[in-house]
């Protein structure tokens, strides 16, 4: 009913606390019905855009609209956004039924319809034999389900999730992470997720908005992240990539015909909206790159340095010609690799589409 | 043989330590024994008897201060725990800004400033106040007692406050809310045993003071600490060691209510 319009549209917003700038004009769209992700080193300002669009904090400039509506002014208790907090944040001194029910009896909700709705959260979130609980018997995930259900209980427009999975140890996590994943889509909420766990971002979001320093860098889906980065920071936060440096002597349409400095010579795909001239730094993530043998038609040669074994796949460190180095990152086979010296001179062969020129 | 290194073996501790013990409890042990002495002398015993227990109960003037003072101090508790706990919030639930050590200080002036001072301060002011306005009821002694019982109330409250988590406050607010419900409904059933600690101790401090009481009392308005402290300047009776047994009892039963209270509360 609302799909004309995002969920969410920040525009332009400053936060300031005192010198310092938390938020430095960032703007998004959050389309209705998303798994949106905010991803970003901690201290990069996801936070503190979670806090404004909950209304927990003001912006110092700027405009944050739900669904059309300005909303920047407005306290927490007027907007139709519930929050998810990284400590849970469960009341003490009730139930998990009464925690559940906490959002519908402020709203002022009928005896009736309350009970019928926390009965059906604690369906949703598989905790119906622990209702008259108190919250701290119960155990991390239990807790991480009773705030998930109370955030979702009055029916919120958006959800925001502050590192919700952030205390909770491995397995639990990798469960939660389907549970949440399984909660929007059978919702139909729009989440906003806040993370610096970049796994989390990609398996979970349907996009993602890489933050630092106060500004979104670049927004996509998880493919779009992870294949075409823009930026070096962005490249380099999210999985592992190995820098070219190198430098554009031909343009032709949407790839750039780059000279190396490690020699050779790659075609590599442009960031969108840039042509670089000049000097220009190429991206390769390592497992889009094969190992050849020295004699083979390649894009890199060097010498093998250092084998190390990671169960499902080896590293490869390579020394090029440049004295740089390049990682490759290849998948184990039962036959294995033995027959990979340290010293021995080695080819790199790219996959295509794997070369990126970054926007510098 | 090497044991590790505790306190508890430190030479002379377990002395100290018995010290402390003998010369809190042994006198209350004394006094109680006394009071139920059937002589009239103090430092002879004599056999049980109830008689002092009795004497003092029968006691007009004993019965009359002892209303008063439980008059005064429930009053000055509440008024003093109510505004303890406004302070106590308004310096905590913020973040930490310029001058609230300061303001924290002034809250805190009773516990520093000689309690005589304030006395002769206050009778210097409340004498005035008299005159002018006629008034010689208990709303002085009241009013002192209100003031000097905050910091007493302030204390377990702040400390209480302290240890609650914020994003309670915060989650409440952002599940609709409105921030007088938040504090209804979150900050109040959880603040509740600091607030309990705090009327305790505030009801006791009020109930036992003597020095601003006697500076700014109006005749005839004897407090049973007032009472006692004229009548052994008068001749050392029996009688005293039953109030002041009466009293022992009195505030174990209450601060062990108490705590069976709070413990059940957490």
């Amino acid at each position: 009913m609302f799909s004309a319009l995002p969920a969410i549209e920040v525009r332009d917003v400053v936060k300031s606390f005192g010198d310092a700038r938390a938020l430095d004009g960032v703007s998004v769209r959050i389309k209705e019905n998303e798994f949106f992700t905010l991803l970003g080193p901690s201290g990069c300002g996801k936070t503190t855009l979670l806090r404004l669009i909950a209304g927990f904090d003001y912006p110092t400039s700027g405009e944050i609209c739900l669904h059309g509506k300005d909303i920047a002014g407005m306290p927490p208790f007027a907007r139709p956004v519930n929050t998810v907090f990284q400590n849970y944040a469960l009341f003490p001194h009730m139930t998990v039924a009464q925690n559940i029910g906490f959002g519908l009896e402020m709203q002022g909700k009928p005896r009736s319809e309350i009970a019928a709705r926390v009965d059906q959260m604690l369906a949703l979130v598989r905790m119906e034999t622990l209702r008259s609980r108190r919250t701290s018997q119960l155990s991390g995930g239990q807790q991480q389900r009773v705030a998930l259900a109370r955030a979702l209980a009055p029916q919120p427009r958006v959800l925001l999730l502050d590192e919700p999975l952030s205390a909770l140890d491995y397995k639990l996590r990798k469960e939660m992470q389907g549970e949440l994943k399984r909660l929007q889509t059978e919702t139909g909420i729009t989440f906003i997720f806040v993370t610096h766990d970049q796994e989390e971002a990609l398996t979970m979001s349907d996009r993602i908005a890489v933050m630092s320093g106060g500004r979104i860098l670049q927004v996509g889906n998880p493919r779009d992240i992870y294949d075409n980065p823009q930026e070096r920071f962005v490249a380099d936060f999210i999985g592992e990539v190995n820098f070219l440096a190198g430098q554009v002597i031909g343009i032709d349409g949407r790839t750039a015909r780059v000279r190396l400095a490690a020699g050779g010579e790659v075609v590599a795909g442009l960031p969108e909206g840039a042509t670089p001239v000049g000097r220009a730094t190429v991206i390769v993530r390592p497992e889009h790159a094969e190992l050849r043998g020295p004699t083979e038609q390649a894009d890199l040669r060097g010498r093998l340095e250092q084998v190390v074994y990671f169960g499902t796949d080896t590293h490869l460190h390579v020394r090029l010609a440049d004295q740089s180095e390049f990682v490759l990152r290849q998948q184990n086979s039962p036959r294995g690799t033995a027959d990979l010296q340290p010293g021995a001179e080695v080819a790199i062969a790219f996959k295509p589409g794997a070369a990126r020129v970054l926007k510098d | 043989m090497a044991r590790p290194h505790s306190v508890r073996h430190q030479r002379g501790f377990t002395f100290i330590a018995l010290m402390c013990f003998f010369l809190l409890y042994l006198p209350m042990a004394t006094m109680v024994v006394f009071a139920f002495n059937a002589g009239s002398t103090v430092g002879q015993l004599d056999g049980f008897s109830l008689r002092w227990f009795r004497t003092a109960l029968a006691n007009d003037q004993i019965i009359e201060a002892l209303l008063r003072s439980l008059t005064i101090a429930p009053i000055a508790a509440f008024f003093a725990t109510v505004a303890a706990t406004m302070a106590a919030l308004a310096t905590t639930r913020t973040a930490p800004y310029r001058g609230m050590a300061l303001k924290v200080a002034f809250i805190n002036q009773p516990l520093m400033v000689p309690e005589i001072v304030t006395a002769v301060a206050l009778l210097v002011v409340f004498s005035r106040v008299k005159v002018w306005t006629g008034y010689t009821g208990l709303g002085y002694i009241i009013a002192a007692h209100t003031a000097f019982c905050i910091p007493f109330a302030f204390l377990p409250i702040r400390a209480r406050l302290e240890t609650m988590d914020l994003s309670l406050e915060t989650a409440a607010a952002d599940l609709y809310a409105r921030p007088w419900s938040v504090f209804r409904r979150i900050t109040l059933p959880l603040l509740w045993p600091g607030i309990l600690a705090g009327f305790m101790l505030a009801f006791v401090v009020s109930l036992d003071d003597v020095v601003i009481t006697e500076f700014i009392k109006s005749a005839g308005q004897e407090t049973l600490p007032t009472y006692m402290l004229g009548q052994l300047r008068r001749n050392v009776t029996p009688e005293m060691n039953a109030i002041s047994t009466l009293f022992l009892a009195v505030s174990v039963i209450v601060v062990s209510l108490f705590f069976l209270l709070s413990r059940k509360k957490t």
